[in-house]
């Protein structure tokens, strides 16, 4: 429960830090801060499995990504950036409804303890096995999903060159 | 309380293994340079002031290396970024001493009643742990380079995060291929995997499996290590030092350690996944067992002594491979580098999985039997 605590703490800590900071490069590290954050409840809940995976794609992967673009277009540092006023209106009514949507998942929600997870809980091996077997349509199409914006990606490189 | 000594101990020994091995690479380094090239080398630290008739060699030069970088003045450059600056070089060590803790240096160590796995952490996912703590990595040569606030510096990063994102797709596929042979993640039983035998005489080691997912996973392992021929980032005919430029003393040391803690690392996952990790051949808890049917007893602490010499002697011959490439081969252009990596070990990689993938389902679990 403490490490929850510190964990939730820093977590929100740097994701604030992503959207108030200033600096585009801070922000961009403020959000590895935040995903390691996850990761680190992920494995605290057992799921090792989506811990490591969460390291991987978003901390080691994308953000490194993002970093290479900011670099790339070498946006002036301290640069402000005001959004247009449609822009923040609809960020700010979508942030509104995700809270009332969690505040009411946690209201109506059963508390109590939950059940024992299994022994292999969050192994590669049963994550697999469930992936594989009772979520295999959902994991097909997310692959589909995936080529398609890979071939977006590509087409629109295409174009631009 | 035992169990919390143990793992401790066992930690603090795979920290050990990492500092040790990465002053040894810089003496190595040093002396293999100038072998291949026909110098000397390093000759001229020596105690009380060369007062002695003879050279102590390795011992000077071990100590006086380090203590010549940490004592040298800390510059940072005037516009630099000073928390980054001063971050960067901790983002790219740190990741790098926790690869160690999942790499298994023997068996087991037998100690009264209890067996203690000879491995820091025992995690059923080591090689994503491997694979995120080395992408990880490239954090420091990214922060580095543009917290330094100079061109030269700044080009450096963004060809290391190019470089660095690019290389992990071919390891990656090459680790993937690997877990496809043994069906595990853990590097320890993975290890234990290749203590059988095959036709009853050759060992069975990853590397007559998964001959190709080796050489995918060496040539990316020295991209990601950011050596010759790879050495981009740093490019010191081109961008001075790279990423690197503006850093000094303790923190350009620190960028030049986690270089060697690669090295060491690229050769002890080879090692592991590949080699046999700690395996002598035909030796088992209880002694040698010759394929002619002739047996020697040995104790089970001369046993767990000879995996570790084993462990290292291994790694040691891979880290001198690595130090033989990078003086031995120029560098790549950059559009060879990502033509290279993503036209040539990306679509091999790929065939490699879906190969190894068949012959495991065919076969239905080739090694496991």
């Amino acid at each position: 429960m403490i490490l929850f605590w510190v964990l939730a703490v820093i977590a929100v800590a740097s994701a604030l830090t992503v959207i108030l900071h200033r600096n585009v490069v801070y922000c961009a590290l403020a959000l590895v801060v935040a995903l390691l954050q996850v990761a680190l409840m992920f494995a605290a809940l057992d799921a090792h499995l989506i811990a490591l995976l969460q390291v991987i794609v978003y901390a080691g992967a994308i953000v490194v990504l993002f970093l290479f673009v900011i670099m790339l277009l070498s946006l002036e540092r301290d640069a402000p950036h005001p959004g247009r006023f449609g822009a923040r209106a609809a960020s700010i009514a979508v942030t509104v409804a995700l809270a009332v949507e969690l505040g009411v998942a946690a209201l109506v929600s059963e508390p109590g303890a939950p059940a024992p997870p299994p022994a292999d809980f969050g192994s590669a091996r049963m994550v697999a096995e469930r992936l594989f077997t009772v979520h295999l349509l959902p994991f097909e199409l997310t692959s589909i999903l995936l080529l398609v914006a890979m071939v977006g990606a590509v087409v629109m490189a295409r174009r631009r060159a | 309380m035992v169990d919390l000594i143990i793992s401790v101990a066992l930690a603090l020994v795979a920290l050990v293994i990492c500092l040790q091995v990465t002053v040894l690479l810089l003496w190595i380094e040093r002396k293999g340079s100038a072998l291949i090239q026909d110098r000397v080398g390093a000759d001229r630290a020596n105690l009380f002031g060369g007062l002695l008739p003879f050279n102590l060699g390795i011992v000077n030069t071990l100590m006086a290396d380090p203590l010549k970088l940490l004592t040298k003045e800390d510059i940072v450059p005037a516009a630099a970024d000073r928390l980054l600056h001063w971050l960067a070089p901790w983002l790219a060590v740190f990741p790098l001493f926790l690869t160690f803790a999942v790499v298994p240096f023997g068996d087991v160590l037998v100690v009264g009643r209890r067996e203690i796995n000879l491995q820091a952490v025992e995690l059923s996912g080591g090689i994503l742990f491997v694979l995120a703590m080395v992408s990880l990595g490239v954090y420091g040569v990214i922060v580095g380079g543009w917290a330094s606030n100079s061109r030269y510096a700044f080009l450096g990063g963004v060809r290391g995060s190019a470089q660095m994102i690019s290389y992990e797709i071919a390891m990656g596929l090459a680790l993937v291929s690997v877990a496809l042979t043994y069906g595990t993640l853990d590097l320890q039983e993975i290890a234990r995997a290749q203590g059988r035998l095959m036709w009853g005489v050759v060992p069975a080691w990853g590397i007559f499996y998964q001959p190709i997912a080796f050489v995918l996973l060496f040539i990316a392992g020295i991209a990601e290590s950011k050596r010759a021929p790879f050495d981009l980032p740093e490019a010191e005919s081109e961008l001075v030092a790279g990423f690197q430029t503006e850093y000094s003393g303790s923190k350009m040391s620190m960028f030049m350690m986690s270089d060697f803690i690669e090295v060491a690392i690229v050769a002890a996952i080879t090692t592991t996944f590949f080699f046999g990790g700690w395996q002598v051949p035909y030796l088992y808890r209880d002694g040698f067992h010759l394929p002619g049917g002739l047996s020697v007893a040995v104790p089970s602490l001369v046993v767990t002594v000879l995996q570790i010499v084993s462990f290292f002697v291994k790694v040691f011959v891979f880290c001198w491979i690595q130090i033989l490439i990078r003086w031995s081969l120029p560098r790549l252009r950059y559009d060879q580098l990502m033509a290279f990596g993503w036209k040539k070990l990306l679509p091999v990689g790929l065939a490699n999985v879906t190969v190894s993938a068949l012959l495991v389902l065919l076969l239905d679990g080739w090694t496991r039997t």
